[in-house]
């Protein structure tokens, strides 16, 4: 179908400011696309998991500023809004082996935290439900494990830096304690330096290569008969 | 009995010793501190300013964790009880604050829609106070290593005693430290400073305020006899526990060792000298201990 039926509703929205009307049932990417405009930045997966297409939108006669996902989230009628293709952050410079798990290497990095207000801002801001607030607090007094597994969601997608009044970027506090717990906290995983080594000794090195020189169809076939296993 | 208890960032970090002992002598004292499951910074400093509440959005939530948490059955009654001065002030001062401006509270709550709405049924209190009310007749029962032979100079700092309306003592000459030391056995050293300022926050622009009055809290203690100092807050510790400021400043002066009074009390309970966090206090104050307590 390449036309929307005649019998559609459209609903007002509003791009940087100017008036369109668009079908009702278009996420705001797809309605934006279908205005004319084409992306070039501020897309990516179109699933709701690259965070690529933050966007900050107004519902007409609200004074609230709401948050969503361009490519999830479905347009309203009196929908303002505006796309941020990039959030201007900074993220500290750091060498995650030189770094040790001691709970004032948030603080050493980024001081910033310590003005957190805990407004909640943050967490509201997110597209993923994540408790921002909670992880940034838990960054502020050390606890790695926690800002670690309730950031664990989070795409990067900015918005949560672009509104918070104290000027930190939560998203790479979040990343630095989950980069951190990674390397310094969880168990290794002992199967996988077996298999890295059996790569590096080349024992699939022949499979691969028969892979490679199968044509498209030997590959179709193949992966039609592949076993799966329940 | 259950009581919430609210950390604070610096008893999870810095001040560990602190946490693990008064944890410690609490549950000798038939006392169970529950930590709130979820807490955020009180915000440290109470904001004096009339019309910036975004300031006092983190000290309220934390009250409406403790109500969350007393009226989830986790705690038997919604005393809220904090171990760090700064936190005891802020957090009290901020209860107090919303309960009497009930427009404040209103503003706070519309703005903070996520949260259930603070019904001002939280008080906040200082775990010195829990112990007072348990009685030192209950402190003295629990002693089994009595600190007899030890000289202790309890420190109170501002925050505990000031302002009027939030203080645990008489602002002017509080005993409540000195009670307890002594139904722990201890010898106690007053000294008249131990409700002056330290110096504070100026420690982190320059030396010479904190290194003065910090070297004169000191240097009375150790003057009068005193074998250790006695604080009932972390923040004291980073002024006078860390001493190189003062060393810096003033050549002669000899450190003397600075210690919870939860270390002092779990250590009278009977609690191993190896458990009382004594390797973070930067002035060692085991050898002082060993040599008063264990002849």
């Amino acid at each position: 179908m390449t036309r929307p039926p005649d019998k559609v509703r459209k609903v007002r929205i509003y791009v940087m400011g100017k008036k369109y009307e668009v079908p009702e049932g278009l996420t705001i990417m797809k309605a934006m696309e279908y205005i004319g405009y084409k992306f070039i930045r501020g897309a990516g997966c179109r699933g709701g998991f690259c965070g690529a297409c933050a966007t900050i939108y107004r519902m007409e006669g609200d004074y609230r500023l709401q948050v969503a996902l361009a490519c999830q989230e479905l347009v309203r009628d009196g929908m303002y809004l505006t796309m941020i293709p990039f959030a201007p952050a900074k993220k500290k410079t750091y060498d995650i082996r030189k770094l040790r798990p001691t709970p004032n290497v948030f603080l050493q990095l980024y001081p910033e935290i310590a003005r957190c207000l805990s407004c909640n801002t943050c967490t509201r801001a997110c597209p993923q439900d994540i408790p921002v607030m909670d992880y940034v607090q838990a960054a502020l007094r050390g606890d790695i494990k926690e800002a670690a597994e309730l950031s664990f969601d989070c795409i990067a997608c900015g918005l949560c830096a672009v509104r918070c009044p104290a000027g930190i970027v939560p998203y790479y506090v979040g990343l630095l304690a989950r980069r951190l717990y990674g390397k310094y906290m969880l168990p290794k995983s002992e199967e996988l330096k077996r298999r890295v080594e059996e790569i590096r000794s080349g024992v699939f090195d022949a499979e691969l290569d028969k892979l490679v020189g199968m044509s498209v169809d030997e590959l179709k076939r193949l992966y039609e008969m592949r076993v799966v296993k329940r | 009995m259950r009581f919430p208890y609210y950390p604070g960032c610096t008893l999870k970090s810095s001040a560990v010793n602190f946490e693990k002992t008064a944890l410690a002598s609490a549950e000798a004292l038939g006392v169970e501190l529950v930590e709130l499951p979820r807490w955020n910074c009180c915000g440290a400093v109470y904001s004096l300013t009339s019309d910036d509440l975004i300031h006092h959005t983190a000290p309220l939530r934390v009250l409406i964790r403790c109500q969350e948490a007393y009226k989830g059955g986790l705690v038997d009654e919604p005393r809220l009880v904090t171990l760090c001065a700064m936190c005891y002030n802020t957090l009290r001062r901020e209860n107090a604050a919303v309960r009497e401006d009930s427009e404040r509270l209103r503003k706070l709550n519309e703005f903070m829609d996520k949260e259930e709405n603070y019904e001002c049924g939280v008080e906040v209190v200082h775990f010195l106070t829990i112990l007072r009310n348990l009685g030192l007749r209950k402190i003295s029962e629990c002693v089994r290593q009595p600190l007899d032979g030890l000289r202790v100079a309890p420190y109170y700092g501002c925050l505990l005693l000031r302002p009027r309306e939030v203080s645990v003592d008489d602002p002017e000459n509080p005993t409540i430290m000195e009670d307890i030391l002594e139904a722990l056995g201890a010898e106690v050293v007053d000294i008249p400073y131990k409700a002056k300022c330290c110096g504070a926050y100026h420690g982190l622009v320059g030396d010479e305020v904190v290194a003065e009055l910090s070297y004169r809290i000191l240097r009375q203690a150790s003057e009068r006899g005193a074998d250790v100092v006695v604080l009932a807050c972390p923040l004291c510790e980073f002024n006078l526990g860390r001493q190189e400021v003062v060393r810096r400043r003033y050549r002669n002066f000899k450190p003397i060792p600075v210690v919870y009074f939860t270390q002092l009390m779990a250590l009278a309970f009977g609690l191993p000298m190896e458990e009382c966090g004594f390797e973070m206090n930067r002035i060692d104050p085991r050898p002082v201990l060993e040599k008063k307590l264990y002849r």
